[in-house]
């Protein structure tokens, strides 16, 4: 199908890193159904290295694509630098997205970044709350599209 | 490749191309020029013209050739306004599950300073005469409701709308693009005023369709130029298509009772199929429904996933999410039916064609329940709905 690229549709058709870790040490979720897209990403941390991630996504066909592509860019990084991913690298990672569904990424790059909040919220860890996205309302307006 | 999204197209009847090719090479001539080359394309055109309007029980004079549905509503519409607008009458009654083509027409007409009455469809998505009768005013110049809903295959009581509007003196419209060719049509039983269909919907070519309008009833020019379809429509007839059409009208009409007998129990088989998923369930009335439409909303996974994954499975389908919709809200017809947004994201629509067969209805069910598993089992909505943290909207 024309509409995504190889590299999409190969991480949408086989989503690498999907599943639950029991006791994560940092789980973030974003997204609400009203909108048709959630995703949720579990992080494992080992001396301040992401040494396992998951996911968890209800979405479209680039949702669960970001979802991949992204938990694998993060596998095994230092998580100072998890914090620099960006939805710009995850989509060129992808060889690019659909205009539409460019949210998707960003859905993908802040359920990290919030995986890692409560990482440093369960563990005391000092940071600076704007480098975080805001809490969003469920039943809020879909922010995207 | 099993193609179940005949509500979308369909694939052309070989006799549908065969009555067209001879009108690309052969018959090439204008409809319009005097000579005897162009004036058999013109008694040729004339010909489909009869043959369509018996399909419909309508006149030759009343068939007027449109390039398709959309071109017909809009036409059917605008028309219907502002001749009730010369009288003073500017309220419209429809439903909320019209098409586009009608939906946004009216609102275009709403910017005109009309005012326009959407009926409730209820969770079955059928409006009744009763309720249509108890909407029309004095000011009422115009009932546009469809015969049967493109998305949930629904079937309005077209005949008992239309004699409520003979009765009240006002003009009624039914957009027949999913109807025609599938369920019976007679205009003049039906008390219909003014009818739209497309040929590409019954195995005709795309492109072309019919806007049918009772003799009296004023049509404005949507298209203006030369004096083509009575004046009411320019440009040089598409007279392949329109022989293409004909043809493929005809054979849709005359084996309409069997086939219709044929993909009903094909449609029932699915949707009994189907129905075994947990926390699924059809959309639209069990009974009053196209032969052909199959519409499922599955809770706790997205519709575009589903069909990419269908897709790779050989299965053409459609869904009503968001994300295939383009837009930031999933199907108005699923919404005016009830549905809630996050269930509406998680529709399937399966429209079988005529030739299906049992082993691909079987194998669609099959496939279907193992993408939805699939699916649900990737899906943080759909753990928090089985772990009690969300509410289920289906029962199991």
């Amino acid at each position: 199908m024309a509409l995504y690229s190889e590299k999409v549709m190969d991480h949408f058709r086989h989503p690498r890193n999907v599943g639950v870790i029991e006791d994560a040490d940092g789980v973030g979720e974003v997204g609400n159904p009203v909108c048709g897209d959630i995703m949720k990403i579990y992080l494992k941390i080992d001396g301040d290295i992401v040494t396992d991630v998951k996911f968890e996504t209800f979405g479209c066909g680039s949702a669960i694509a970001s979802s991949s592509m992204a938990t694998e860019m993060i596998k095994g990084k230092p998580v100072s630098e998890v914090l620099t991913l960006t939805n710009k690298a995850v989509t060129e990672a992808l060889d690019g997205l659909p205009a539409h569904k460019l949210h998707c990424s960003v859905l993908a790059e802040e359920a990290i970044k919030k995986a890692v909040k409560d990482y440093y919220d369960r563990n005391g860890i000092p940071y600076d709350p704007a480098q975080f996205p805001e809490e969003e309302e469920e039943g809020g307006a879909c922010r995207f599209r | 490749m099993i193609y179940a999204d005949n509500a979308a197209t369909t694939k052309m009847s070989r006799e549908a191309v065969a009555a067209m090719l001879p009108y690309f090479e052969e018959y090439y001539g204008n409809p319009s020029s005097l000579y005897a080359f162009g004036q058999k394309a013109k008694e040729d055109l004339e010909d489909a013209r009869k043959r369509i309007a018996s399909c419909l029980g309508a006149d030759p004079r009343e068939i007027l050739f449109t390039s398709g549905g959309s071109e017909a509503d809009n036409q059917a519409i605008m028309s219907a306004a502002h001749s009730g607008a010369a009288k003073g009458k500017k309220h419209i009654i429809s439903t909320a599950m019209e098409h586009h083509a009608v939906l946004h027409t009216l609102d275009k007409l709403k910017k005109q300073g009309f005012e326009v009455t959407l009926l409730d469809v209820h969770e079955n998505g059928i409006v009744t005469a009763e309720e249509v009768r108890n909407a029309i005013r004095e000011d009422t110049c115009l009932v546009t409701v469809m015969y049967a809903n493109n998305e949930i295959g629904t079937i309005q009581p077209v005949g008992e709308i239309g004699a409520v509007c003979r009765e009240r003196g006002v003009l009624f419209h039914t957009d027949a693009v999913q109807a025609a060719g599938h369920l019976p049509i007679d205009v003049k039983a039906q008390n219909i005023d003014m009818l739209s269909l497309s040929a590409h919907k019954f195995h005709g070519p795309k492109g072309i369709g019919v806007l049918y309008a009772r003799r009296g009833v004023l049509l404005e020019t949507l298209i203006s130029g030369g004096a083509q379809e009575r004046g009411k429509r320019a440009g040089t007839e598409n007279l392949a298509a329109v022989m293409g059409m004909a043809k493929a009208l005809e054979i849709a009409c005359s084996n309409m009772e069997r086939n219709a007998e044929r993909m009903t129990a094909m449609r029932d088989r699915l949707i009994e199929g189907l129905d075994r998923i947990p926390y699924g369930e059809l959309n639209g009335d069990r009974v009053h429904r196209l032969p052909g439409n199959v519409n499922f909303c599955f809770e706790g996974i997205e519709g575009e996933s589903l069909l990419l994954l269908l897709d790779d499975k050989g299965i053409c389908a459609s869904s009503g999410s968001a994300c295939t919709s383009g837009s930031l809200d999933p199907s108005h017809v699923l919404l005016a039916i009830g549905r809630p947004h996050e269930v509406a994201h998680g529709s399937l629509r399966l429209s079988i064609g005529e030739d299906v067969t049992e082993e691909e209805i079987d194998y669609m069910i099959a496939a279907v329940t193992d993408v939805v598993t699939y699916l649900r089992n990737m899906s943080p909505f759909w753990r928090d709905l089985v772990n009690g943290k969300r509410r289920h909207v289906f029962s199991e």
